[in-house]
């Protein structure tokens, strides 16, 4: 106890020289000299209550986590016996179906603004599925991931703007640029192991997005790249007003009235169909040699190689997949917001994307899904709280580490089965 | 088959084998025995090319590959069972036995993988379980059935006996001895030198750095020098 009493103390002594120099004191601007200021006595004691809370917290430490640790899983399955395997990967096929055709009939049901960010949300998922490859599967933990969609999106952004090419060429072009970055940055990169291979590849996020900064007769530095356009659906585009020759409306061809959702509800479709192609050859690249590889590798690295794996190969192609999947995000990104700058790619990003993969439990790829969908829409539903968003995120992660360190829904691995001839 | 020439290797600046030469021919079982820190793991690894020789020759069926990438000399027909086992513990055997044979076809797979289960039944009775949740021995059936899935002329063994029971010991050795008899070329490192001995067509002592003996399993076994060093008197 008595311990415990002595960290208390330590911590409220901590929380006390934290916070009271930054919120108790106020610097006015007097003419020309500043001036400190003591704050209003309300701040005061809120500072007084932060201290009072964390020593209370700390004292009664253990009996606190021991009782969030005894909450109840969410996941219902989590501590059944796990299923049959082929049991298992029918249901998850059904289900998954299931949310797919969900998905399909959804925009027509629901808002203008919440099919709109149901479209981010897939870009999320693309992300995340594509960086889970890379630290989920390959193991290797990549900080600048970010880099990679803003390669996709300024690659869209600039075809269009120099050479005119629609959002159906710059697509695979953008995620294959995107891959090619992938495949050059990580050769020199992969040799590093670990923590290091965090720090370059955090610096490698940087210093794309510092280059999209300065680069300004190419980029527009800072003021970014606009009238990025929009998708067109067999030459039919979706504006009141024919932009580009040759091409019809949709609107007209189908004779309809024009209604700016229509353009909504195509992008999201767009997003949900290649967000379903992620996943979908993610789940096949799992199950080939080659995603064996990268578990295998992740495993033990020292028996990989003494079976004949290249150590530098199989971690490239995981990384080259990743920023694959993530060019493909940024070319939908950039189309959907139709203007993108720099700003779009800091590394906040990267933290959210990692922050999703983490959480969805590394590996999993529904988990993933369900981590994209509540990181990309809570902070929505709480919009009046958009001040504490990055509080009640860091909330939420301390309460997931200690209650669910491995995720909402850990990895289940996916047997692979050789029929044999008997 | 296997013929190292005067062969260097250095961990940094610290010299760990000092001109090392050793021959291993087609259809033999060769042992290499030594005591703890003598350099018999290092040794093995060099000819797996990491860490890579830094003088001195390896040949390998006629290759020179001194100088190539551990993961071709690895695919060209030499496969190894790392000290320590080294299986993949979150991947099931049958998994792990795949692993193995990575660069072949299904149907080789397929075949590799019925003869390795006809090695060890064991294995197969526990197809379907994670590597990391079985018994030492049974892991180190894994390793061994994980490295024959390549289907290569010559098989190194680092220490395959390290801590199992007398029993299991016993069946590996059988297993090795059954090895040969298919044609495999066997090159073993084993602290456990009198049944390493027994079991070899020619045997070498390392110590420190250095091939300090060289004869045939059955004159190192009667060898006083041997006796009393590795053989406890
Ligand atoms: N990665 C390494 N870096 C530096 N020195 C090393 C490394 N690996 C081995 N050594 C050194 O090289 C020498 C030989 O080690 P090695 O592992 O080859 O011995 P060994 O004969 O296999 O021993 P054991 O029977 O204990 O396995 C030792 O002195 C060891 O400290
Ligand atoms: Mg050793």
């Amino acid at each position: 106890m008595t311990a415990n009493l002595k960290h208390a103390l330590f911590c409220a002594f901590i929380t006390l020289i934290i916070s009271y120099p930054i919120l108790g004191f106020d610097l006015k601007g007097r003419g020309t000299s500043v001036a400190l200021e003591g704050v209003d006595i309300s701040t005061s004691i809120g500072v007084l209550l932060a201290v009072v809370i964390v020593f209370v917290f700390q004292l009664y430490r253990d009996t606190i986590m021991g009782s969030v640790r005894q909450l109840p899983a969410i996941n219902p399955l989590a501590n059944r016996e796990p299923m049959e395997q082929s049991k298992r990967l029918k249901l998850e096929s059904i289900l998954l179906t299931l949310m797919v055709i969900g998905a399909v009939i959804w925009p027509f049901i629901a808002s203008r603004g919440a099919v709109d960010l149901a479209t981010l949300v897939l870009i999320y998922i693309m992300l995340a599925l594509g960086l889970n490859v890379v630290v989920g599967l390959a193991g290797l933990l990549d900080l600048g991931y970010v880099a990679f969609y803003a390669v996709g999106a300024y690659s869209f952004a600039l075809l269009s703007q120099y050479f005119g090419i629609s959002f159906w060429f710059a697509l695979p072009i953008g995620a294959g640029l995107a891959a090619l970055f992938g495949l050059v940055l990580g050769f020199p990169v992969l040799r590093l192991r670990g923590d290091y291979l965090a720090i370059v590849t955090l610096g490698f996020g940087e210093i794309i997005r510092i280059l999209l900064n300065n680069m300004t007769s190419l980029t527009g530095g800072p003021n970014g790249i606009g009238g990025i356009p929009d998708p067109t659906l067999f030459g039919m585009e979706f504006s009141r007003l024919i932009k580009e020759e040759g091409n019809t409306s949709f609107h007209e061809t189908f004779g309809i009235a024009y209604s700016g959702e229509h353009k909504v509800i195509f992008l999201y479709l767009i997003a949900l169909v290649l967000a379903v192609i992620t996943a979908v050859a993610i789940r096949r690249l799992m199950r080939m040699p080659v995603g064996r590889a990268w578990e295998a590798l992740r495993e033990d690295e020292i028996a990989a190689k003494s079976l004949g794996l290249s150590r530098t190969a199989v971690k490239l192609s995981a990384f080259t997949i990743g920023a694959f999947f993530a060019g493909f995000a940024g070319t939908v990104f950039a189309s959907k917001q139709g203007f993108i700058s720099p700003e779009s790619f800091v590394f906040l990003e990267s933290a959210i994307i990692l922050a999703i993969v983490v959480l969805g439990g590394m590996g999993s790829q529904m988990g993933v899904i369900l981590a994209a969908i509540a990181v990309t829409i809570l902070p929505e539903l709480a919009r009046e709280f958009s001040e504490y968003r990055m509080l009640i995120f860091g909330a939420a992660m301390v309460l997931m580490m200690v209650w669910r360190p491995q995720g909402l829904m850990p990895m289940r691995r996916i047997h692979i089965e050789l029929k044999r001839q008997e | 088959m296997l013929v190292l020439e005067d062969v260097h290797t250095h961990y940094g600046k610290i010299e760990a084998l000092h001109g090392v030469s050793v021959e291993v021919n087609k259809g033999e079982i060769v042992s290499l025995i030594g005591a703890n820190g003598a350099g018999k793991t290092t040794l093995l690894m060099t000819v797996c090319g990491n860490p890579q020789a830094t003088s001195g020759r390896i040949i390998f069926q006629g290759h020179d590959i001194t100088r190539d990438m551990t993961s071709n000399i690895m695919r060209s027909g030499i496969a190894i069972v790392p000290e320590g086992r080294r299986v993949f513990s979150g991947l099931t055997v049958e998994e792990n036995l795949h692993m193995g044979g990575f660069f072949n076809t299904k149907a080789e797979i397929r075949k590799s993988q019925n003869h390795v289960y006809e090695l060890f039944p064991r294995l197969k009775e526990r197809e379907h379980q994670r590597a990391g949740t079985m018994s030492g021995g049974e892991q180190q059936m894994l390793a061994i059935g994980r490295a024959l899935m390549s289907k290569p002329n010559m098989i190194i063994l680092d220490e395959p006996s390290l801590g199992l029971a007398p029993l299991v010991i016993k069946q590996i050795f059988e297993i090795i001895g059954q090895l040969r008899e298919e044609g495999i070329t066997v090159f073993l490192v084993e602290q456990n030198a009198h049944q390493a001995l027994n079991l070899a067509d020619r045997g070498y002592v390392l110590e420190t750095g250095r091939i300090r003996l060289h004869d045939t399993g059955k004159n190192l076994l009667s060898n006083p020098d041997v006796q009393n060093a590795y053989l406890g008197g």
